[in-house]
């Protein structure tokens, strides 16, 4: 059939039953993304004859004649519509895996539609951004600027990838063309518990199409786990690539090589299992009682399980002081157990890998991950390889959120391309994102504060019991970052904290922005905000008498405890009272007017996070000058919605007296700099920017010194293209002709500073229907110096919106036997345009000397104070305390009839 | 997304053409289709190529084609009716004119305006979830939806039985929904709308739409917060006492990912008595 595609004839013959989407991309329109291949998400919108569509809802067999306009078709890098131009100016974006769709929809709205972008939205999923930026790209407000040469820190400069991610040019992990590519599909496992007996595959390999069906038969020895870190030994060896042993409905059986997804799914209808159904257990309670089913009884000390004979992966108990004698002489005590869901990243783009063997015989992974060099080195350890073996890149990654510092697709297309030698690509599904991905940990934490009369904090217990799922993937660190900053940025005498991670045959949890405080935090601000109201205390009062202050130690339960994290900075004292001032300031806000049941409260909670993960975080980078005065980069971290790339080449061009379009950047390519260990934790600015930094200025120095020979003694300045010596300006070209000038920097990631975030909510609850409304979200940041203020704004209006999403509305179900329920996002509600109210952002005004240019990390910690400040704002409007997330509209109802 | 089974699309022009063979479905939109894995699904058959016109009007009825789409029928509530949706559903804005329902049940989609433009009406209606906003619209119109079977003949029944539980309905095999006929009646009167989500403008906990009939005939239709439509009607506006207890006698409340049973019936019935005053019942 003949259609137009951005006004070019293109003939196709699709297959029956495929889709627009489909067809587009195998056209090479990959500007048409895939986000939920169930039009939920609007990443694929196009216009059919001029009008907006989901293209992977659209039949492909009725396109005869018809017109297509993707993004790409709007504009161009050069010419681009002036709205992708907004959508750049206004930083209008993050990961920009949602933008394509965006702009498409739209470039359809007129001047009248601006008024009713909540209802025009609401078939686009943005989980980046918190929408206000969106608004204003469509509104065509700018909030970027072009600095001047040596300016850029601290000036909102655009994203560098801004006009090619606006028309649809950016690359992300599968937007490119691979000939003779095979593609993988797997065989999730049908039991939550089973061991294969046996596997007949026959039928399947004899299907024409089909190159290979792997199995545990095929399957490396070594275990591993799939969540990544510095030290492979942070994390317990209980994974194997193909695993005998079943232990969560859709677990990897086998996987399928064949020529297209479709062949490979047909294939695995004809795999045979035999398997033996064992019993599971579900609930992590249950899971440590003595008598249940055990999951790793296998394993041990040796793959560092605490406990396998109860199936606790990691515990923490201890205690300091005597806090039961305080707790038994206190005027006040607070204390309730609280409860969170498991929570789904929503990066809109899946995990993905496509591998091949390039010419000199070396395996190439492009993948969609936050940790290419972490996958790299753990590849090679579990399947025997040199690391010069192996090449692992990414191209722009389409979110990220803590979901894919994990490697859940490269190992099957490493064993499937060694395999076959066939380049091999595997895509998870939405699906496959809800059902086999780890979400976010869900935990019950009890808390018990006790104070003196005064407010002074004499007793602090924490009971934290979390669900790692099947395998313990980040299960040991979470736990133990979980109970630190949440409990350590509070003075108190007498501590104690018990808390397991618990082993079950639900899908492995993993993880996930805030790496566990945004529970404990939960938890602990709510029981704050109680022992606040008992004490007939301020809330913010109480947190001003017991907060750590500069001179401070940050103590767990041991005093003596040895530790890299410093108070580098301290800006909490400024962030308590920018919220509360805030909040005085906008007391009088429009409220409800429909029906008779609203009630209004106020509230509010804090936190404090690390600027970097403990026990050795590294990165090496590269600078170089070039011929024609612009500067090279080479960096390992990721691009993936946070901004870091941005930021990196504003610390570049102000080191080099330059302006940001001069620098050209090479990153995420274990190719391209010695090793970074990955854009997680929040490392991106903190540690690859610092050695960025550190570079920069070693090549300065060089370009001053050559400057200084080659005019004969006479000192310069660095100025854009050159050297400038008096009147002459020494260019590039010049300063080069005595060979190449470049530097390296390298940074260790230790010691390491806090930053602190305080959230404060207006709240109208309708109590007759639980809807719980925002009128006022304030939330106030000590990131220290403010290297790029649009960027972190977004952030922290990013990490708000999915701070809102985990506390009114996101909540992925399973049906108590390890089914998960809720497989696509219209049964699992990521907020949208609607349910996101603007927040008012401001900043601490501090200076860290331990980061670059003085800089603190902000990319998870905005979203951990946002669920319990709301929660503090419905306790203060209903008189009732929520103690579980989400905190739906059926059980705030629930809570006021008591 | 791509159905990977499905090797065969006939798209029929005529009547005769419409065949539709074990394995088979019928397609108009493919909004749903399209977006689910449905195994076994060898076939469809197109019958949004048959041209039937989207809207036509009787002496006594409004007569919306099976595959009108959801922006179409969406025109059908002039510009001075259309109600924001998060308003409407909370009742802070009202019409009180059965004409400004086609709006509101369209916005109650979960779907995007960008949808509108490829589902359509029967598509939503035969798909029979409790949230399908045309079954809404349709039930509480009491619309009858006419049914085309293979062999030439047709049949008619109301749409509020047509549904009769969550996915199911009482199409048989090889029929399909050839339009919904909304009799002009029921759209001279009095209407008003109310409905929530867990998320404003998410999909469907509970809608209900009550009518009131220029001969007094007074209906409350609840949908979304039922595997099936429900109707409670009354002679003329019930009593506050009167209402509640036909509403609570309704049993088939559904629970899933969008609302538990118990707040989806006590938004219901709280929906209804509210109805009830809006159109004039005593208080």
């Amino acid at each position: 059939m003949k259609f137009f595609v951005n006004g070019e004839t293109v003939d196709a013959s699709p297959q029956p039953g495929q889709v627009l989407r489909t067809v587009l991309r195998d056209l090479d329109h990959f500007e048409a993304k895939k986000g939920c291949d169930s039009g939920d998400c609007g990443a694929c919108t196009v216009l059919l004859d001029g009008d907006p569509i989901h293209s992977c809802l659209y039949p492909a067999h009725r396109l005869e004649g018809a017109r297509v306009t993707t993004v790409a078709g709007l504009g161009t890098p050069e010419a681009p519509l002036p709205l992708q131009k907004s959508f750049v100016d206004a930083a209008g974006f993050q990961c920009g895996f949602c933008t394509a769709g965006m702009i498409v929809t739209a470039s359809t709205f007129s001047e009248e539609d601006l008024g009713d972008l909540p209802r025009l939205l609401k078939g686009n999923i943005c989980r980046c951004t918190g929408y206000r930026s969106i608004r204003d790209a469509i509104c065509g407000t700018t909030n970027t600027q072009t600095p001047a040469a040596g300016t850029a820190v601290g000036q909102s400069v655009r994203a560098p990838a801004g006009l090619r991610v606006a028309t649809g040019r950016e690359e992300f992990t599968l937007d490119f063309t691979t000939t003779g590519l095979a593609h993988l599909a797997v065989l999730g496992s049908p039991h939550a518990h089973a061991r294969i007996l046996s596997i007949d595959a026959a039928s399947a390999l004899a299907l024409e199409g089909v190159h290979a069906v792997l199995t545990h038969l095929d399957s490396p020895a070594t275990l591993f786990s799939t969540g990544r870190h510095e030290m492979r030994t942070d994390d317990p060896d209980d994974t194997l690539v193909l695993d005998p042993v079943l232990r969560f409905i859709g677990q990897r059986v086998a996987a399928v090589v064949a020529d297209t997804v479709a062949i490979a799914e047909r294939a695995l209808d004809l795999i045979t299992v035999e398997y033996e159904v064992l019993p599971g257990v579900f609930d992590p309670e249950a899971a440590r009682a003595p008598g249940a089913p055990l999951l790793h009884a296998d394993k041990g000390e040796a793959q560092r399980i605490a406990a396998p004979d109860r199936n606790v992966l990691a515990q923490m108990h201890g205690e300091m002081g005597d806090v039961d004698g305080a707790i038994a002489a206190a005027d006040a005590v607070a204390s309730g157990t609280w409860q969170t869901q498991r929570v789904h990243h929503a990066a809109l783009e899946t995990h993905a890998t496509r591998g091949w063997l390039a010419a000199d015989g070396r395996l190439v992974l492009r993948t969609s991950s936050q940790v290419p060099y972490l996958v790299r080195d753990e590849l090679c350890h579990v399947f025997g390889l040199e690391p010069s073996r192996l090449r692992v890149f990414t191209a722009r990654v389409g979110g990220g959120f803590g979901g894919k510092q994990e490697l859940f697709t490269e190992d099957l297309v490493t064993l499937a391309v060694l395999r076959t030698g066939l380049a091999v690509q595997y895509e998870f599904t939405r699906e496959d994102e809800f059902t086999i991905a780890s979400p976010r940990h869900p935990m019950r934490v009890s808390v018990t504060l006790a104070a003196t009369s005064d407010g002074t904090l004499t007793a602090m217990t924490v009971d934290q019991l979390m669900d790692t799922g099947a395998y313990g993937n980040h299960g040991i660190g979470v736990m133990y970052h979980s109970v630190h900053e949440s409990i350590s940025v509070y003075r108190c005498a007498n501590k104690r904290v018990d808390a397991e991670s618990v082993y079950t045959n639900n899908l492995p949890s993993g993880a996930f922005r805030g790496y566990g405080l945004g529970q404990v935090i939960f938890a602990m601000e709510s029981a704050m905000d109680e022992l606040a109201r008992t004490l007939g205390i301020d809330p913010f009062e109480l947190r001003r008498r017991n907060v750590i202050v500069p001179g401070d130690d940050m103590v767990v339960v041991d005093p003596h405890a040895e530790s890299d994290l410093l108070i580098g900075s301290y800006g909490l004292d400024q962030c308590l009272d920018l919220v509360q001032g805030a909040l005085a300031a906008g007391a009088s806000p429009p409220e409800p007017v429909d029906g008779q049941g609203w009630r209004f409260g106020t509230g509010m909670a804090l936190a404090m996070i690390a600027s970097l993960p403990p026990r050795g975080h590294f990165a090496d980078a590269t600078v170089s000058l070039q011929a024609d005065g612009d500067f090279e980069i080479g960096v390992g971290t990721v691009e993936f919605g946070s901004g870091t790339t941005t930021v990196h080449s504003q610390l570049v061009a102000t080191a080099l007296g330059t302006t940001v379009d001069r620098v050209r950047i090479r990153q995420s390519d274990t190719d391209v700099v010695e090793y970074d260990t990955g854009a997680f934790g929040s490392a991106g600015v903190v540690v690859a920017g610092k050695a960025l930094l550190t570079a920069a200025t070693a090549l300065s120095a060089l370009m001053l010194d050559r400057a200084y020979v080659l005019t004969g003694g006479s000192d310069g300045v660095i100025e854009s293209g050159g050297v400038r010596v008096g009147e002459r300006l020494v260019t590039a070209a010049e300063l080069l002709e005595a060979g190449p000038l470049a530097a390296s920097g390298h940074n260790d990631g230790t010691p390491r500073s806090v930053a602190f975030n305080v959230h404060g909510f207006r709240v109208a609850v309708d109590s007759a229907t639980g809807e719980v409304r925002i009128l006022q979200s304030v939330q106030a940041a000590d990131a220290g110096t403010v290297l790029n203020p649009e960027q972190l704004r977004g952030q922290i209006e990013g990490g708000t919106a999915q701070g809102i999403g985990s506390a009114l509305y996101e909540e992925m179900l399973l049906d108590g036997a390890g089914r998960v329920t809720t497989t696509a996002f219209r049964d699992y509600h990521v907020p949208r345009f609607a349910d996101i109210p603007l927040t008012e952002v401001y900043f601490a005004e501090t200076f860290d000397p331990l980061g670059p240019l003085g800089a603190k990390s902000m990319s998870e910690a905005p979203y951990n104070p946002v669920a319990p400040a709301l929660a503090n704002a419905i306790r203060d409007a209903l008189g009732v305390r929520p103690h579980e997330l989400p905190m739906s509209r059926d059980r705030i109802w629930r809570l006021v009839q008591g | 997304m791509d159905l990977i089974d499905v090797h065969e699309i006939r798209v029929p022009t005529t009547r005769e053409g419409i065949r539709i063979l074990p394995g088979e479905k019928a397609l108009a939109g493919g909004t749903w289709l399209f977006s689910v894995k449905e195994t076994g699904l060898t076939g469809l058959v197109d019958l949004t190529a048959l041209d039937w016109e989207p809207v036509t009007r009787t002496e006594s009825a409004l007569v919306v084609s099976a595959t009108c789409t959801i922006a179409e029928l969406s025109r059908l509530t002039p510009r001075s009716l259309r109600t924001d949706p998060v308003r409407a559903g909370s009742g802070a804005e009202s019409r009180l004119d059965p004409y400004a329902l086609f709006w509101q049940c369209a916005n109650s989609l979960l779907a995007s305006f960008k949808i509108w433009n490829v589902a359509t009406v029967g598509g939503n209606i035969a798909l029979a979830l409790p949230a399908g906003p045309m079954i809404s619209l349709a039930a509480s119109l009491d619309a009858d939806v006419v049914i085309w079977a293979p062999d030439g003949t047709e049949r008619r029944l109301p749409v509020a039985t047509f549904v009769t539980g969550a996915l199911t309905t009482s199409l048989r095999p090889g029929e399909v929904v050839r339009e919904i006929v909304f009799p002009l009646s029921a759209l001279s009167g009095r209407a008003g709308f109310r409905r929530i989500a867990l998320s404003s403008l998410g999909r469907t906990g509970t809608l209900v739409i009550a009518r009131v009939d220029p001969d007094g005939e007074t209906v409350f239709t609840v949908t979304g917060g039922t595997s099936h439509p429900e109707q409670v009607r009354f002679d003329e506006l019930p009593t506050a006492s009167g209402l509640e207890r036909r509403m609570r006698a309704i049993d088939s409340w559904y629970d899933d990912a969008h609302g538990p049973v118990d707040w989806r019936r006590a938004m219901s019935v709280r929906f209804a008595e509210q109805l009830r005053v809006e159109l004039g019942g005593a208080i």
